[in-house]
């Protein structure tokens, strides 16, 4: 961490001090039992978050416990972004963080403080979707759907990185998206299809 | 419509949806409000909990309540349980928090539910239990040698002709097949979203491929008035048979939303995911096999043996296909199951087949080495012309087809058959081949049609999809039927609300809603030619009152066949007779097969490469023949066959449940140790279709697919190991340390 983070720590330290005295002197009869605890924890709990979702600009706090995935889920109510392990084994909720995919249920949302992060549903230009996602739809590239986000983010980055050269490089660098449906022959396709007609923007 | 091998099909409905992330999986339905549950579960493996200590999980931030078997809500269906301590162990099932007895390691104790996911995950550590522990078993090999097998009708011994006749014969082979627990693992996480509007009245939203059976259980446990309970379920994020029960964690979800009366959203773990909803039981199988020196077979007798929870008599069908695969005079069968301290198995994909093929169809290819001749060529040897088992003449049988179209695909006949005499530089070059077969069947379901004044359809059936595109499906099957563009066709599904639909699984939804929609849109067209049989357009010198069958249904018109110039649009029909709209409902009427035996096949060829010095497999090319009757949508149809042979790709080479004996525990419950095939695994995999109708099972002469892919491909890919090492394995996965 660096010494930015450290001062907001301190300052925010000082903030909940303040608010904690306020907790202590407000009568016992106006407070049910257990609500101060409850704002005592949510006070220590919850820290400031700027983060940019799929162009939007969002200024809240949350745990430092919570993963990028359940803020992005469970805060943000973007669903597409799919929980298929909550222990980076799956892929299945692969996002882009400043253009690169990563597995979100390995970060901590307050570890993106500053980020731009694209989910599935940043990816269409409004109607209009991106030619992976018609390339998906045209090569039958899932069953279910439900790796299938994840499956897309990392497509789109595959390319962008530079690794979608032959279908045994798309093979091994998709290899981090499993897909129980057994999609795989037909996202191959999708992504060499892709790759050829050159459209790789994010 | 576009065109793929002469096939038509249309793409996904439902694709936009899902490339875009709208498509809505169980979690994922918001209410202001909502709370989240989490479970906590035993440590031990079996025993009764003699204390729990909830206080410090319940004074944690943010939790709404706990719930545990000492504070377990009062349900009707808990209530009125035959008395337990009259019922044999296996017949007492399990409902969870109704006892303080432990069956399993990792069985839910308690449900926490706070406001955040977050604080109801930590307050679900918190939970602490007491237990006096029992002695377990959780070991195949130690029931075998010292337990007791379950009794009773599922259980008896199968003769045909002459029990163990193989002995007899002039070649003969005797080994043991074994394969571990697997597990389904559909990438969705079993979740469900519970939202009680009043004591008596909610909507769920669940993972389930059955509704009107997940309504009825929630009814008769909540003693709840059936239209009372209404069940959403948009979107299957896959399942394979892992969501046709209640399971434990949605009973709890249920139990907790009422008590605490918020919406309320509870999704396991991945962990949770090995031992709280099924698994595919492990088996031990023995076959012995004789065949003349001609090679006709004389006798099969195939001894399985399996396990289930100590709770749940689960069965399935191993050794069917060794009675109905061939033609052998001479059969016995045995089906041995050890009730262990697991948590209980369910249908996985192929359920029984899958695990009796393996075994069947290696020892077939053993046999035919023993013999002396082409696995192939020993196959249609004894082939089948009737079912033997049940004597009864095949509805259609398309096996023979499957093994020419396969085997000139692959250039069967151009390998070297000699065992180990094929080499790519280091590697050793193998092909084998395993056939699987799988009931076809069409069961009872309602479709309710609506043709809306401007033409377009909306078609309505309580079914759910676990990904095999079952409205893509309808939705061209309607199209066809009554000529109308895809794109003005919409299928509704996925909600108890809607006219009751067939549950999705053992390859029977196709054929089942199929029928029900193509009996409504045959029935709409009679309506729409009854609306314009006195319009004089239609009337010719001999024709003085339209019929159904003197018109065509194209593009949204209908026309007289013998001028097609002659016609107007269903939208106009109805706006000329003054209606809303035509509303209609119709069924399929159940089991159509009193006369006849209907199966599905496939024949898998596989060509493996094994490293003659690390042992390690890799799967270098799949083709898959299957005859599933008519095609009804070549691009979903060969996708699910993908699939399936993905599937078997895993089952052969790298699943294996793995629970340490000692502790009764899972080993290996997650993604990175139990490991399915990735992208990396997979080779191209070619998928042919017989694709001829079948003329008994359904209108359109479709059977069912999504089993009878994964069926006998892990015996393909063993056969193409031995063809490529000489080296027989009997036990998978095949993992390279059996191949050094
Ligand atoms: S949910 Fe993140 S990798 Fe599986
Ligand atoms: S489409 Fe179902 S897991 Fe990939």
């Amino acid at each position: 961490m660096d010494n930015n983070c450290k001062n907001e720590g301190r300052r925010d330290f000082l903030k909940k001090s303040t608010a904690l005295a306020a907790l202590a002197v407000a009568s016992p009869a106006l407070v049910k039992a257990g609500e101060n605890d409850e704002k005592i924890a949510a006070l220590f709990e919850k820290i400031p978050l700027n983060i940019e979702v799929n162009g939007k600009a969002f200024s809240l706090s949350v745990e430092p416990r919570t993963t990028l995935l359940d803020f992005i889920r469970e805060q943000l109510h973007l669903f597409g972004t799919k929980k298929g392990c909550d222990y980076g084994q799956c892929g299945a909720c692969t996002v882009h963080v400043d253009g690169e995919r990563i597995n979100s249920c390995l970060s901590l949302a307050v570890m993106n403080e500053g980020k731009k992060i694209t989910t599935i549903e940043g990816l269409a230009n409004g109607e209009e979707l991106h030619p992976m996602q018609k390339a998906f739809i045209k090569h039958d590239g899932f069953q279910c759907g439900y790796c299938t986000p994840g499956q897309i983010m990392s497509a789109v980055a595959c390319i962008n990185e530079g690794h979608a050269n032959s279908r045994d490089e798309v093979r091994e660098f998709m290899s981090g998206n499993i897909c129980r449906c057994g999609a795989y022959p037909n996202i191959v396709d999708a992504i060499m299809q892709t790759k050829k007609e050159g459209s790789t923007h994010d | 419509m576009d065109k793929i091998k002469d096939q038509p099909f249309i793409d996904r409905v439902d694709g936009v949806q899902k490339v875009t992330g709208t498509a809505k999986y169980s979690a994922e339905y918001d209410f202001p409000g909502m709370v989240y549950g989490v479970l906590a579960t035993s440590n031990v493996t079996k025993g009764t909990i003699t204390a729990m200590d909830t206080k410090p999980a319940e004074n944690a931030p943010g939790v709404l309540a706990v719930i545990t078997h000492l504070n377990c809500p009062e349900l009707p269906g808990y209530k009125n349980l035959p008395d337990q301590s009259k019922l044999a162990d296996i017949k007492k099932g399990y409902r969870v928090f109704y006892d303080n007895i432990v069956r399993f390691n990792g069985q839910p104790i308690a449900i926490v539910v706070a406001d955040t996911f977050e604080r109801a995950t930590y307050a679900a550590s918190l939970i602490k239990a007491a237990y006096a522990k029992e002695t377990f078993n959780t070991d195949i090999d130690v029931a075998e040698k010292s337990g007791k097998a379950l009794e009773g009708n599922n259980f008896k011994e199968y003769v045909r002709g002459e029990a163990n006749a193989w002995k007899n014969a002039a070649v003969k082979i005797e080994a043991e097949y074994k394969m571990p627990i697997e597990v389904h693992n559909p990438m969705e996480i079993h979740a469900i979203t519970v939202n009680w509007e009043s004591d008596t009245k909610l909507t769920m939203y669940e993972k389930t491929q059955a509704l009107s059976s997940t309504q009825q259980s929630v009814m008769r446990a909540f003693g709840l008035k059936q239209e009372n309970i209404r069940i959403i379920t948009q979107f299957i994020g896959g399942a394979f048979g892992s969501a046709f029960n209640t399971w434990p964690h949605s009973m709890a979800a249920l139990m907790a939303g009422k008590k605490v009366g918020k919406p309320l959203k509870l999704m396991i773990t991945r962990n949770q995911m090995f031992n709280l909803v099924g698994y595919r039981p492990q088996a031990i199988q023995k076959m012995s096999m004789g065949a003349s020196a001609d090679g006709k077979l004389v006798g099969i007798t195939h001894d399985a043996t399996a396990m289930t929870a100590s709770y749940n008599e689960f069965t399935e069908g191993i050794v069917n296909a060794s009675r109905s695969l061939y033609n052998c005079p001479n059969v016995n069968t045995t089906y041995k199951v050890y009730p262990l301290d697991l948590s209980q198995p369910t249908w996985m994909r192929g359920p029984g087949e899958t695990t009796g093929a393996f075994a069947l169809e290696s020892a077939m290819d053993e046999l035919a080495y023993a013999a002396k001749i082409d696995p192939i060529e020993f196959r249609l040897l004894n082939y089948a012309e009737t079912d033997l088992e049940d004597k009864k003449p095949y509805s259609s049988k398309f096996l023979k087809e499957c093994y020419q179209l396969g085997a000139d695909k692959i250039k069967w006949s151009a390998r070297n058959p000699e065992p180990r005499s094929m080499k790519e530089g280091d590697w050793l070059i193998g092909y084998g081949t395993g056939s699987g077969i799988f009931s076809a069947w069409r069961g009872a379901a309602k479709v309710g049609a609506r043709l809306l004044p401007d033409g377009s359809l909306i078609l309505a059936s309580g079914v759910t999809d676990m990904g095999p595109g079952t409205a893509t499906a309808m939705t061209q099957l309607a199209s066809e039927t009554l000529g109308l563009h895809p794109r003005d066709i919409k299928f509704e599904m996925g909600d108890t609300n809607l006219p009751p639909g067939p549950m999705q699984g053992g390859s029977g939804t196709t054929s089942t809603l199929g029928t029900a929609v193509h009996n409504v849109c045959q029935s709409i067209k009679k309506k729409l030619a009854d609306l314009v049989k006195d319009n004089p357009m239609f009337h010719t010198e001999i024709v003085h009152e339209v019929k159904v069958d003197d018109l065509l249904f194209e593009n949204g018109f209908m026309m007289l066949k013998t001028d097609k110039s002659k016609k107007i649009s269903y939208a106009d029909v109805i706006k000329n007779a003054g209606l809303k709209e035509i509303e209609l409902q119709e069924d399929s009427p159940g089991n159509p097969m009193a006369n006849h035996s209907a199966f599905s096949y496939a024949v898998h060829f596989v060509k493996v490469m094994v490293h003659s010095r690390t042992g390690v497999v890799k799967i270098a090319r799949c083709v898959s023949a299957v005859d599933a009757g008519k095609i009804v949508n070549q691009k979903t149809a060969e996708s699910q066959i993908v699939g399936a042979v993905v599937g078997g790709i895993g089952m052969s080479l790298m699943e294996e449940g793995i629970i340490d004996h000692r502790y009764g525990r899972w080993v290996n419950n997650n993604f990175a140790d139990y490991h399915v095939a990735v992208n990396a695994d997979v080779p191209e995999i070619e998928v042919l279709f017989v694709n001829k109708p079948d003329p008994v099972l359904n209108p359109m002469g479709s059977k069912g697919m999504g089993e009878v892919g994964i069926v006998g491909f892990a015996a393909a890919v063993c056969n193409a190991i031995f063809h490529a090492t000489g080296k027989r394995i009997r036990e998978i996965p095949v993992t390279p340390d059996k191949l050094i």
